[in-house]
């Protein structure tokens, strides 16, 4: 074991080594703890593509503008007003020096990745997504001397009065106890912990699938709340989207993306429709399918599409199930085959003129009579061979976080603990209360990393 | 043609993932032609795997690598296919099986040459002054015109099984620019944002594959103009070997080996420090071998002009020539093979930009 750091940094993904960074480059010695093993270090991070950033002008690959107040609209539109405006202003006014102190460090952007046109004056991408911005930090962290030790499982912070006394923490088979000046507090939220999931939301949430790392299973997150830290974010919510039914159980990431559903019919288990698929474009609709499909039986629903609509969407990862009839391909999903016949035929009668089919807008080609409708993009399911993918719930994160204030510190209902900040996930519900803003994570992470870091170094060099 | 299904399966499995995912769309050609397809074709696959530079920058980047379920390895999946399918396409096909994997069935044919020009050296008579006292003009011509010309044959046949294979239109100039313009400044190996590629220590970008391997292209051309330059002389001007060093042969030939001789070895240097695991394992020995002979060629080179007074000429310049000759025997059944490969795919790429 080496000596103390001076701050210890928990977690090792984007908000960790953005503090870890500040830290070391305001002179502190800093030990960064990660859950993963080396190859699957960097969390969700390493899925992520892109950050929304703010510019007044355009800024490296971002083009024309996009001001403070058209992003706090952005953000007041998803949340529906649940968020701190004051935390979040910061975020969005820091975010506009973020982009050139990430190029300085290591991160590249490119311009939007094609068929994301809609996010390229919002949101910088990262030549190579998340895991080469992870990579990029990685190596900036080692520069600056930093020491990064994987496999270390953090189990407890002791609370001392206003201070964290101790950290403890299992790395290769053996429990360590060490008393660094500050802690920073980056090990995400605990969407990872099936159990706590289904605690949270419901017994229905062990079908659901998780979309980044196992590693998130908020073990510091439930420690620190069991000694009365203060917490925000509705502790029952999660942000889920619809996926592919058969991404793995966990760090499917962005592959299993499903964009095919505005062009399909969905069905539940019993063959029946259950919601309007043309309500909206996809991007718009990705997170409100994710709890519509947990509401049926077995948190599963079934798309249908016909040979006319299988170039009109993004590939997929996994082929789709194909076949010459409907009833043929009920059979193959394991539905009960006249009902999905029937459900079909339902609809295609209730179709009506379809020339004005339009696929990347808003079309108004809608059915009539029928309920649910579809209310866009409704053209007749008639032409084969048909193809069916399934569709279950992928959680993206928890909402449930740290409190924290403008200086990213952590507090009890006894004021702020003194060497204590928190970054990234674990404390984006004081910001993001309910829904999402793409790319609005890294923004949180970046931003109040680079913050925690500051504050946790100038805490450490003054004791 | 056909490729061997395994390694077929395997780079479209890879390309699915990839289509699905299009993280990685900066860094090279690859990525917007693989975008430009919904369903793979074999031949799509070529000539992805012949367009890739294994920079290797999107196997870093990949949040899908082992021991994640998906096993996302691309640089290596798209190398057995290239590999596989400079096999299938070379004429005659087993010699390309044979020196493609094989350092040491390169090292036997470096052997073989350099004793066919001890043997010829002894044999033949010899006439004028310093390598001609060793060996004849017209003797070497006609060891060599056959040996420079007969690869050339054999690799026209095989690229134009490529460029049917792959579907290939009429080249038109500004193709041929692309491609050009894309292997002269090694843009596949610039990373999309200039740092470079990830091929010698994890996923540190550097330069050093690029810059190494345009001392080996340069210095390569070089020599191979500084031949040129020296038949010129020798039949229009009738001015024979040896020339002094302010000679065109001597001002191409001297930086030229140099290039060459310092950028192969610098290659075979990376080469030693990268990770196998992500070109295709079993070319490997073929590739060094490969670099090696280019390495051997150059300094043997330069150690004629250095040591053309020494006893040891003779010995030297059958060496020298061995490996010459080995060299452009093989040319279509080695790694030599891969420029003439990738320069046609970058033109069929260039072809693919213009239709889209
Ligand atoms: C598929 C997917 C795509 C996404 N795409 C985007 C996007 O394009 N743009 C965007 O802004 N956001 C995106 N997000 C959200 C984004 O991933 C998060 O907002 C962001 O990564 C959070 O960063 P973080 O550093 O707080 O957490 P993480 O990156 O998740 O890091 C948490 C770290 O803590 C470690 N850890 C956990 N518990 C412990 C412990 N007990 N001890 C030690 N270490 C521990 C973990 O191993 C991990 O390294 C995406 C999320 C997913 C799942
Ligand atoms: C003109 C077009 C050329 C292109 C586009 C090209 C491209 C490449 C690329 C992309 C690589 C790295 C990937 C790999 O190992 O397969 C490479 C490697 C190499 N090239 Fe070229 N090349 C060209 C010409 C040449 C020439 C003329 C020579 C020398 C005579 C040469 C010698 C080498 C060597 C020695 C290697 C290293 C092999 C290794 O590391 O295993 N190349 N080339
Ligand atoms: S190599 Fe990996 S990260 Fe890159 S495009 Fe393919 S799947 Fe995505
Ligand atoms: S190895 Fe490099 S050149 Fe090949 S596909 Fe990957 S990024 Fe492109």
């Amino acid at each position: 074991m080496t000596d103390t750091p001076d701050i210890l940094v928990i977690g090792g993904g984007n908000a960790a080594l953005c503090a870890a960074i500040e830290a070391a480059e305001a002179g502190a010695r800093v030990l960064i703890l990660e859950a993963a093993p080396k190859p699957y270090r960097g969390g969700n991070s390493r899925h992520t593509r892109n950050f929304r950033c703010m510019h007044d002008g355009p800024l490296s690959v971002l083009v024309d503008a996009y001001e403070e107040e058209e992003y706090v609209a952005d953000l007041m539109k998803v949340t529906g007003g649940k968020t701190d405006e004051g935390l979040a202003r910061l975020a969005i006014q820091s975010s506009q020096d973020c982009l050139p102190w990430m190029e300085a460090h290591g991160v590249r952007f490119q311009p939007s990745l094609s068929g994301t046109l809609s996010l390229a004056r919002t949101n910088a991408f990262f030549m190579g997504g998340g895991k080469s911005l992870v990579n990029a930090y990685y190596r900036t962290v080692e520069a600056l001397g930093v020491e990064v030790r994987y496999e270390a499982h953090v189990t407890h912070l002791e609370l001392d009065g206003d201070c964290i006394a101790r950290v403890d923490f299992d790395h290769e088979g053996q429990s360590h106890s060490l008393s660094p000046r500050a802690v920073v507090v980056a090990s995400g939220g605990f969407q990872a912990d099936r159990d706590w999931l289904a605690r949270a939301w419901g017994p229905a949430a062990k079908n659901f699938l998780i979309r980044g790392t196992p590693y998130n299973r908020g073990v510091v997150l439930a420690d620190l709340l069991g000694q009365g830290v203060a917490s925000v974010g509705d502790p029952t919510q999660c942000h889920a989207v619809a996926i592919d039914g058969r991404a793995p159980l966990y760090d499917g990431g962005i592959v299993t993306r499903l964009d095919c559903v505005p062009f399909s019919i969905v069905v539940n288990n019993e063959g029946e429709r259950f919601y309007d698929e043309g309500e909206d474009v996809w991007p718009k609709r990705y997170a409100i399918w994710g709890r519509l499909v947990a509401a049926q039986p077995d948190q599963v629903g079934h798309v249908i599409i016909d040979a006319k609509s299988i170039n009109l969407f993004m590939p997929s990862v996994f082929p789709p199930l194909r076949a010459d009839s409907i009833e043929e391909l009920a059979g193959m999903m394991g539905l009960p085959a006249q009902k999905v016949a029937a459900t079909v035929a339902e609809f295609n009668s209730a179709c009506g003129d379809t020339s004005g089919f339009s696929p990347m807008e808003l079309d108004g080609v809608t059915t009539t009579g029928l309920t649910p409708p579809k209310t866009n993009w409704a053209r007749p399911i008639t032409e084969p061979p048909f193809y069916g993918y399934s569709l279950k719930t992928g959680v993206t994160f928890t909402y449930l976080g740290l409190k924290v204030d403008e200086r990213a510190q952590c507090a009890t209902d006894r004021g702020p603990i003194r060497n204590l900040w928190a970054a990234g996930e674990t404390m984006a519900g004081s910001i993001l209360g309910q829904g999402y803003l793409a790319g609005f994570g890294m923004t949180i992470g970046t931003v109040f990393g680079r913050i925690a870091g500051k504050e946790a170094a100038a805490y450490a060099n003054a004791a | 043609m056909q490729m061997q299904p395994e390694f077929v399966e395997e780079a479209r499995r890879q390309a699915e993932i990839c289509n699905a995912c299009r993280y990685c769309e900066g860094y090279c050609a690859v990525f917007p032609a693989l975008q430009a397809e919904r369903a793979f074709a074999e031949a799509d696959l070529t000539q992805l795997a012949n367009l890739c530079h294994n920079c290797r920058n999107c196997y870093h980047a990949c949040q899908y690598t082992a021991p994640h379920e998906f096993d996302l390895n691309l640089p290596k999946a798209l190398a057995e296919l290239r590999h596989d399918s400079w096999d299938t396409f070379a004429w005659p096909g087993g010699l390309a099986r044979a020196f493609q994997r094989s350092g040491t069935m390169i090292a036997v044919a470096f052997v073989l040459g350099f004793a066919a020009l001890f043997l010829a050296a002894r044999a033949l008579p010899a006439e004028g002054e310093g390598f001609y006292a060793v060996l004849s003009h017209n003797a070497m011509v006609a060891i060599f015109a056959p040996a420079f010309l007969l690869p050339l044959a054999s690799l026209s046949v095989s690229l134009r099984r490529y460029w049917a294979h792959v579907g290939g239109g009429r080249i038109t100039l500004g193709h041929l620019r692309h491609a050009f313009g894309s292997a002269a400044k090694m843009r596949n190996l610039a990373g999309g944002h200039g740092d470079g590629c990830n091929f010698e220590e994890e996923d540190r970008f550097s330069q050093a594959r690029r810059h190494a391997h345009t001392a080996v292209l340069v210095g390569f051309l070089l020599c191979f103009a500084s031949t040129s330059s020296g038949t010129v002389l020798h039949y229009v001007f009738d001015a024979p070997a040896p020339y002094g060093f302010w000679s065109l042969p001597k001002l191409l030939g001297v930086p030229g080996g140099l290039l060459l001789g310092v950028g192969a070895l610098w290659l075979a240097h990376l080469k030693l420090k990268a990770d196998p695991e992500l070109g295709a394992p079993r070319a490997w020995g073929g590739e060094m071998g490969f670099v090696l002979l280019l390495a051997f060629v150059a300094w043997s080179g330069l150690a004629l002009w250095l040591l053309r007074d020494h006893a040891a000429l003779p010995m030297i310049l059958a060496l020298h020539l061995g490996g010459v000759l080995a060299f452009f025997l093989l040319m279509p059944f080695t790694k030599m093979a891969h420029g003439f490969y990738r320069l046609a795919a970058l033109v069929r790429d260039a072809q693919r930009r213009e239709a889209s």
